[in-house]
């Protein structure tokens, strides 16, 4: 048996049954052998979105995500997308191949420092030099994937090292002595954090993407203390969307009620979650009356990085919140919750109708007609933030989006790895026209899987969310953002892929035309042309603070509309 | 406030430009590292000074301990010993100065390492200040050259940096 056999049998030990990849020169022994493997490689037209569709598998599926691309400008098309999933906490391994050892560091054709470049992206990457330590490497990446902190991992494959004649054993110890994630939080500091919840008279419970597998835990938690939830972006579906404790989403284009709350907030109970800058404005003025921030988190990086803990609890979100669980009692809130009522009822997400098609409203017809029951993946946009608004996750996993590094592009590609993840389930991707050209060359990949994904491109024309910021922010001057005069046909883009393609510009025929879209049998593009001029709201301005929400689009008021 | 940190590394190639890219990429100020081998075969140990407050310093090591290969991280606020190694070249002008020069050496504990016709290298170890005290004392003679390495620090008495324990998960 060589390295690539070697490989291969590495990761089928390691459950791998799907890697998406393109092959190249140096990772060609790899793929000489996949030839006689039972792993399934789904080939994907740019590296890119390779490693978007694993991150989608692994998070849609729970497992780790395998992507592989061969050296040089293959493995660089890697960078956005693991970085994407370090961001977003994603265990992902990636695969490259490498020039031979002995042309290493000599500008060899196709030769990058990949293993430098990619240090910075991943949660760690190994280099593979003695084709021995093949099953031994393999074990420790998925290892340090999926355990702790979840992340990306890549491993570097020279090509002699894919070609060597394997003599080691299968049978491998993992040993890494600085790799010790704690999971059990501290019980003195549980015992801490139930105390205060106890004395809490205006309590929240955030929950983020880190929460994921908690989510039975953190429905007990809350249904027994009766404390009102706010999941965050990537925390959409870890609480249900349509609890009656739900809040919505906090931070830039969060509920006004989940702001409100959070600013107000005597205490919040922050589980999984790393207090990015679109959750907290400015971090001097978030949450001003929160005498206690109780912190959960698996990586004692987050906890006092950028807000101020009163008590950290370094375990697992599922460990931590059970033994929450276990000791909660319930509050009366009833004064807080009447407060939170009335936000919750003033100032629901909406918009205004128009004669014109609006993204909202494809969205809130999509939620209906499913009645949430998809896996919605998106790209990142004002579509993305409207994905957010509109559509109630009640389920983790049923919500796929970039959030940490917002990379235009991913939902195609996640929409992809997601089916694959979940075969037989429905898989809708929310894209902008901006958003779904960065990776649009994966129709091709989509059609010759004929995968149940319902792509919904909302087009305005515009990349929209740039063009409303420079609306709010920059006197209007629309710089680069204008699309319609260029863009394609996307429906008959669609039909030269082979998929079938729908054009919806008529509001009249949205209902209709969500029933055509979702009774067609495999993949469907949906070009929906709407409202050009619309924005995301609420919003507070970036470096605000949640005083300084903007409920609705000021120009709008203006013009009284 | 300056800091003096420890880390205990498993010396796999590369781990160093792991440590100094992860705190040139956080932003931290590093104002020292220095790397050397430990009497166990696998483990480096690497000596950093850092400026910052409480919060940069507790951020600089809990980014350090992220990294898979960092075993250990140690901020030796307690007693400890700190050393560093200056080679300091002086330019000599005649036998008078090349006495005084001498002089200075002895009250420092600096050892002469190389004489030449219009120059003298001498050898120095101590903190940080008493190397920068010699070489503002020879300063005025003429500095040639000075390479001076990182601080490097151990806890004083037992309090060693090891391999913790296996503890199941």
């Amino acid at each position: 048996m060589n390295g690539a056999a070697a490989i291969l049998k590495a990761l089928e030990m390691q459950g791998v049954d799907t890697i998406f990849g393109h092959p190249g020169g140096t990772i060609m022994p790899t793929y000489d052998a996949l030839y006689d493997s039972p792993i399934r490689h789904i080939l994907v037209r740019h590296e890119q979105a390779g490693v978007h569709a694993a991150t989608a598998y692994a998070r849609a599926s729970g497992r780790v995500g395998v992507c592989m691309a061969t050296s040089g400008p293959g493995a660089l098309n890697l960078v956005t997308g693991l970085q994407d999933a370090l961001m977003d906490s994603t265990p992902v391994v990636a695969l490259t191949g490498n020039v031979p050892q002995h042309l290493i560091g000599t500008d060899a054709f196709q030769e990058a420092d990949v293993v430098g470049i990619t240090q910075p992206v991943t949660k760690h990457n190994f280099q593979v030099r003695n084709v021995n330590d093949i099953p031994r490497v393999i074990a420790e990446a998925f290892y340090i994937a999926s355990t702790g902190r979840p992340g990306p991992v890549l491993i570097d494959f020279p090509k002699d090292v894919q070609q060597a004649e394997f003599t080691g054993s299968f049978d491998v110890e993992i040993d890494l002595p600085g790799y010790k994630p704690t999971y059990k939080g501290h019980p003195r500091q549980i015992e801490r954090a139930l105390e205060a919840l106890q004395k809490a008279e205006k309590p929240v419970l955030m929950v983020g993407g880190g929460a994921l597998n908690a989510a039975p835990e953190i429905v007990a938690l809350a249904e027994k203390t009766g404390i009102p939830v706010i999941p965050t972006l990537m925390g959409l579906g870890v609480f249900p969307g349509t609890h009656p404790q739900c809040l919505g989403m906090p931070g830039m284009h969060g509920s006004v009620a989940a702001n409100r709350a959070i600013h107000h907030a005597d205490t919040i109970l922050a589980i999984g979650l790393r207090f990015d800058d679109r959750v907290t404005g400015k971090v001097s003025r978030f949450a001003p009356h929160a005498h206690t921030i109780i912190h959960v988190d698996i990586d004692p990086a987050e906890i006092g990085k950028l807000v101020k803990t009163t008590i950290p609890v370094v375990g697992d979100a599922k460990w931590v919140a059970a033994e929450l669980v276990k000791g909660a009692q319930k509050l009366n809130l009833s004064k807080w919750w009447a407060q939170l009522e009335d936000w919750k009822t003033k100032h629901p997400f909406a918009w205004k109708p128009k004669p014109h098609l609006q993204s909202q409203e494809v969205i809130q017809a999509f939620w209906e007609a499913t009645q949430g029951k998809a896996v919605v993946t998106s790209g990142v946009g004002q579509h993305q933030m409207f994905a957010a608004q509109f559509y109630k996750f009640d389920a983790p996993r049923s919500w796929i989006n970039s959030g940490g590094l917002g990379t235009m592009g991913v939902g195609l590609p996640f929409a992809i790895g997601a089916a694959l993840a979940r075969p037989g389930e429905l898989v809708i991707d929310f894209d902008g026209d901006g958003s779904f050209q960065m990776t649009l060359q994966e129709l091709a990949t989509l059609k010759k899987h004929n995968l149940n994904v319902k792509i919904v491109i909302l087009n305005n024309g515009f990349l929209g969310m740039v063009r409303q910021w420079q609306d709010l922010f920059h006197a209007k001057r629309y710089s680069e953002v204008y699309l319609a005069d260029s863009n394609p046909d996307f429906a008959k883009l669609a039909e030269a892929y082979g998929i079938r393609g729908i054009t919806l510009t008529d509001k009249a025929k949205l209902h209709e035309t969500v029933k055509e879209v979702l009774a067609h049998p495999g993949p469907v593009l949906l070009e929906a042309r709407v409202y050009h001029e619309e924005g995301v709201f609420p919003m507070i301005p970036s470096g605000g603070a949640a005083e300084d929400m903007i409920i609705e689009n000021p120009r709008e008021t203006v013009a009284g509309d | 406030m300056r800091h003096l940190v420890s880390v205990l590394v498993q010396d796999n190639p590369g781990v160093l430009q792991r440590i100094a890219g992860l705190i040139a990429r956080r932003g931290f100020n590093i104002e020292s590292l220095a790397v050397g081998r430990t009497h166990q075969p696998g483990l480096s140990r690497i000596s950093l000074v850092v400026s910052g407050d409480d919060a940069v310093l507790e951020q600089v090591e809990k980014q350090l301990n992220r990294l898979i290969e960092v075993i250990k991280v140690t901020d030796h606020s307690e007693p400890h010993v700190e050393r560093e190694l200056a080679l300091v070249k002086v330019s000599i002008a005649g036998m008078e100065e090349r006495l005084e020069v001498k002089d200075i050496a002895e009250a420092f504990r600096a050892r002469i390492v190389d004489v030449a016709k219009k120059s003298i290298i001498f050898e120095l170890t101590g903190d940080s200040t008493k190397v920068n005290n010699f070489v503002e004392a020879m300063r005025p003679y003429g500095l040639l050259e000075v390479m001076r390495t990182g601080a490097v620090g151990m806890s004083r008495g037992e309090q060693v940096l090891k391999v913790r324990e296996k503890k199941a998960v």
